[in-house]
């Protein structure tokens, strides 16, 4: 397929909130970027891998703490803190991984909800270390290349670099070795092992890559809102990631951008001037089930072949 | 000579039924061994405990002197042991030639990397043109799976098994479902594939699939009634009966 | 810790149980027989007690707040089974988001019509008298909603195990393909199914209103409950929803008493072990 085209949207999107100049839309792009890198974290398993997780902010989360308790109680810089963060959240993801793999389908989903609540519970309720319901405040964002990111238009910059390297790299997985394994496993496990895969060592594999890039947004997260929540560790925040990507076409690598600007244009701009704006989130989540249940994305992509056909 | 095949007092009970009972075949390199016998015979039960999608209760298992009894499938696989479905499972969002590119990972280290891509790779594409050429659908390698026929489709499940260069090849009802046509050329098929390769075939259709086979081993409720080269089976009284009766 | 104590506790496990009973039954005969995980469960029960509310507020009677709560929330049910629902299928994901998305819209219909402040749904004074019992005191309204709920499970039971409905359901669950050459309807029989559920979930809220109360939150509080009894007691399995409310209502109740700290880790742990040696829950069946 042309790869210009899409590109070239991309880039077109990714400039359209600096030409606009306000910084209320470059923000509210910031938090679309950072919820298209968590979104897109968990297609890697929802979209390709066909394991439906309702937990995935553990890691999210997880980073997002420890990037906060590094920095703001125990002194960190914030290069270390990062390293840190992202070697812890992916140790756990290493573990829940395991755990969760016992099953699929249904026992799956709910060993991850089940493994998420009790994060989230743990940090409701451990207030000494993690704040409780009041959360950390007071992150502040790092200097880079001498450039402070607490500037709205650097840190959106930072933000591109960020999902830049994401997309690449999951440009590359989709097509890597473990990539068609992965989507291999997910159409036709008991052939793929009778072909010699070893199918759970790849879904572990692809969760534990999943949590690393969820936990890489999460870092993102924390230090765009300058705080953390044991809201970003529970179901809601899980879900909202898992409506993203199914509403914006799983197992593409554009369907998560575009369910995340959905979700997060809804919650920053819509709110704004309709009060009634989760009412009508739910009835877009709906129509699109209704009228592209396949997702956004393959949607668009159907309607434009029509429109190509019935031009010729 | 080591055996390519070596199963010995192969048992497996399903509740107070018996499945498979207490079963040996000796199925030597080269050999074109056909299972025969009728429904609910334990045929492709008898497949299953081989590749070790089954578990079996007593007996073994040897794969060129190799113990596979206790095996998992993918772990035969390395071995050298492929095998063909009777229904077909396929992957319905891949073309034809991705699906053997994934046959061929199966072995492959690459399959483990994330880092590299594979998909659209000319080494990789060429040697699955080249898999697909060996049973005729080349020119299909960029179709769907979903936009082929099913006599395509049947050959398709033999392209992923060779594929992988494997040693011993069991293959499930190949002929199910084809018209005479395409018979004939799954017919040829069967009979091209090296005798490096050992094969032991399930089939229904005792016409085909007596004319490729060599050896003929038969069995009925779960144990082997008659062994022997097609023609003495063939005449032998108590197949009759084995096919008559039930 | 009293005797006293003891015992009052057990009742409100019990009572909780019993709650839990009518939300994840329907929730686990909807998934049993149409394979939906029907995320939007713990929104009927809220909207249920809701309507309910305002059924009390109308001085039309606790009897007529149970019914017509249940009522409503049947009809609506039926309107998104019929109408959106039928038309996916088996799409996993396809229900994942419109059931979430209509639970999205419940929620905040809610809060446009009874506003955001938590809401004490009265019981009927007849029923929350206090009980007597070898000079223990119990209060009178959660002995009913136990009362209630072994009631409604009688009931279910009967309708499953003994009419042709309940027939009809078993063997459209066992075997669909098989149930269908039989004859049996199964849209039909959906929309049926779909609408005990939800009535079940409704009934639930307004009785579930004045031990719970009724706020905005209370769906995405009760979803994760009736997801643990049904995984615990197995998807499809009333004896399985039965025990697993009460086991659920038990953890959850002594662990708010005894270790409010870890009450969310203990009712959750045990379920993560369990899924993780038995897949298919405490009663389940194993699924190829």
């Amino acid at each position: 397929m042309n790869q210009g085209g899409p590109l070239l949207v991309l880039a077109l999107c990714l400039l359209a909130p600096l030409a606009a100049g306000e910084i209320f839309y470059i923000n509210v792009a910031s938090q679309i970027l950072i919820a298209a890198v968590f979104a897109a974290s968990l297609n890697i398993l929802v979209g390709y891998g066909g394991l439906v997780s309702l937990g995935h902010a553990s890691f999210f989360g997880l980073a997002a703490y420890a990037i906060a308790l590094l920095t703001t109680r125990w002194g960190y810089g914030h290069f270390a803190a990062i390293l840190i963060a992202l070697l812890f959240a992916t140790l756990v993801a290493c573990v829940f991984g395991a755990v969760s793999l016992r099953a699929t389908g249904i026992p799956f989903l709910m060993i991850t909800l089940a493994l998420g609540q009790t994060l989230w519970g743990v940090a409701y309720r451990w207030a000494d270390l993690t704040g409780g319901d009041n959360g950390i405040t007071d992150v502040r964002r790092p200097v880079v290349l001498g450039i402070d990111l607490i500037e709205p238009t650097a840190f959106y910059l930072a933000m591109v670099g960020v999902l830049l390297a994401t997309m690449a790299f999951l440009n590359v997985f989709v097509n890597s070795g473990l990539g068609m394994s992965l989507e291999g496993a997910r159409d036709q496990p008991r052939r793929m092992r009778m072909l010699g895969h070893g199918v759970r060592m790849v879904q572990w594999l692809a969760f534990v890559i999943s949590g690393f890039l969820a936990a890489v947004s999460g870092i993102c997260f924390v230090y765009y809102h300058s705080y953390i929540h044991p809201h970003s560790l529970g179901l809601a925040t899980s879900a909202e990631a898992l409506l993203m990507v199914i509403a914006g076409g799983v197992a593409t690598l554009a369907g998560p951008l575009v369910g995340a600007a959905i979700v997060v244009v809804f919650k920053m701009v819509v709110s704004a001037y309709v009060t009634r704006w989760v009412m009508l989130l739910g009835i877009v989540f709906v129509l699109i089930v209704i009228f592209i249940p396949e997702g956004v994305v393959p949607g668009l992509l159907r309607v434009a072949r029509r429109f190509r056909v019935g031009a010729k | 000579m080591t055996a390519a095949l070596e199963i010995t007092r192969l048992s497996k009970h399903f509740g107070g039924l018996s499945a498979v009972d207490d079963v040996t075949i000796v199925v030597p390199g080269g050999d074109r061994r056909l299972l025969l016998g009728p429904n609910g015979a334990g045929k492709t039960t008898l497949f299953n405990l081989v590749t070790g999608e089954l578990k079996p209760e007593t007996g073994t298992v040897r794969l060129l002197g190799q113990d596979i009894t206790r095996l998992a499938p993918y772990r035969c696989a390395h071995y050298g042991l492929a095998r063909t479905y009777q229904i077909l499972t396929l992957f319905p969002h891949s073309t034809l030639g991705e699906s053997v590119i994934l046959s061929m990972l199966g072995l492959r280290p690459e399959r483990w990397n994330p880092f590299v891509r594979i998909r659209n790779r000319a080494a990789y594409w060429d040697r699955a043109v080249e898999a697909l050429a060996r049973v005729g659908l080349e020119a299909k390698a960029r179709t769907r799976f979903g936009e082929t026929s099913y006599g395509e489709k049947r050959r398709l499940e033999v392209a992923l098994a060779l594929a992988q260069g494997p040693k011993v090849l069991l293959l499930d009802e190949p002929l199910a479902g084809l018209s005479s046509e395409e018979r004939f050329g799954m017919r040829a098929l069967i009979e091209s594939i090296p005798r490096e390769i050992t094969l032991m075939m399930i089939e229904h259709d005792m016409d085909t699939a007596l004319e490729i086979a060599e050896t003929v081993t038969v069995m009925h409720h779960g144990r082997v009634v008659a062994e022997g080269d097609r023609a003495s089976i063939v005449r032998d009284p108590r197949v009759k009966e084995v096919y008559f009766a039930s | 810790m009293s005797l006293a104590f003891w015992l009052v506790q057990t009742l409100n496990a019990l009572a909780l149980g019993g709650l839990l009973f009518l939300l994840s039954a329907g929730f686990s005969l909807i998934f049993g027989l149409m394979r939906i995980a029907n995320l939007t469960h713990g929104a009927y029960f809220m909207l249920g007690a809701y309507v309910g509310l305002s059924v009390l507020d109308a001085s039309w009677g606790f009897f007529a707040a149970v019914l017509l709560g249940s009522l409503a929330i049947a009809v609506f049910g039926a309107a998104v089974q019929r109408f959106i629902l039928a038309r996916l299928g088996d799409r996993v994901l396809a229900q994942v988001l419109v059931t979430l998305g209509l639970s999205f819209i419940i929620a905040d219909l809610c809060l446009m019509l009874w506003t955001g402040d938590p809401m004490q749904l009265a019981a009927p004074a007849v029923l929350s008298r206090p009980i007597e019992f070898y000079g223990y005191v119990f209060p009178g309204y959660r002995v009913f909603v136990v009362a209630v709920s072994l009631l409604v499970a009688v009931l279910l039971w009967f309708l499953i195990e003994r009419t042709r409905l309940g027939a009809m359901v078993r063997a459209a669950v066992d075997d669909m393909e098989m149930a269908r050459g039989m004859g049996i309807r199964a849209p039909r029989l959906f929309t049926i199914v779909f609408c005990l559920g939800c009535a079940l979930a409704g009934m639930g809220g307004v009785l579930g209103g004045p031990i719970l109360s009724v706020y905005p939150g209370l769906d995405a509080e009760m979803l994760p409950l009736a997801l643990v009894v049904v995984i615990l007691g197995g998807i499809g399995s009333l004896l399985g929803a039965f025990i697993g409310s009460f086991v659920t209502g038990f953890i959850y109740t002594f662990g708010q008493a005894l270790l409010p700290d870890f009450a969310y880790v203990i009712l959750f742990l045990p379920m993560i072990i369990i899924l993780m040696f038995r897949p298919e829950g405490l009663f389940g069946e194993k699924s190829g």
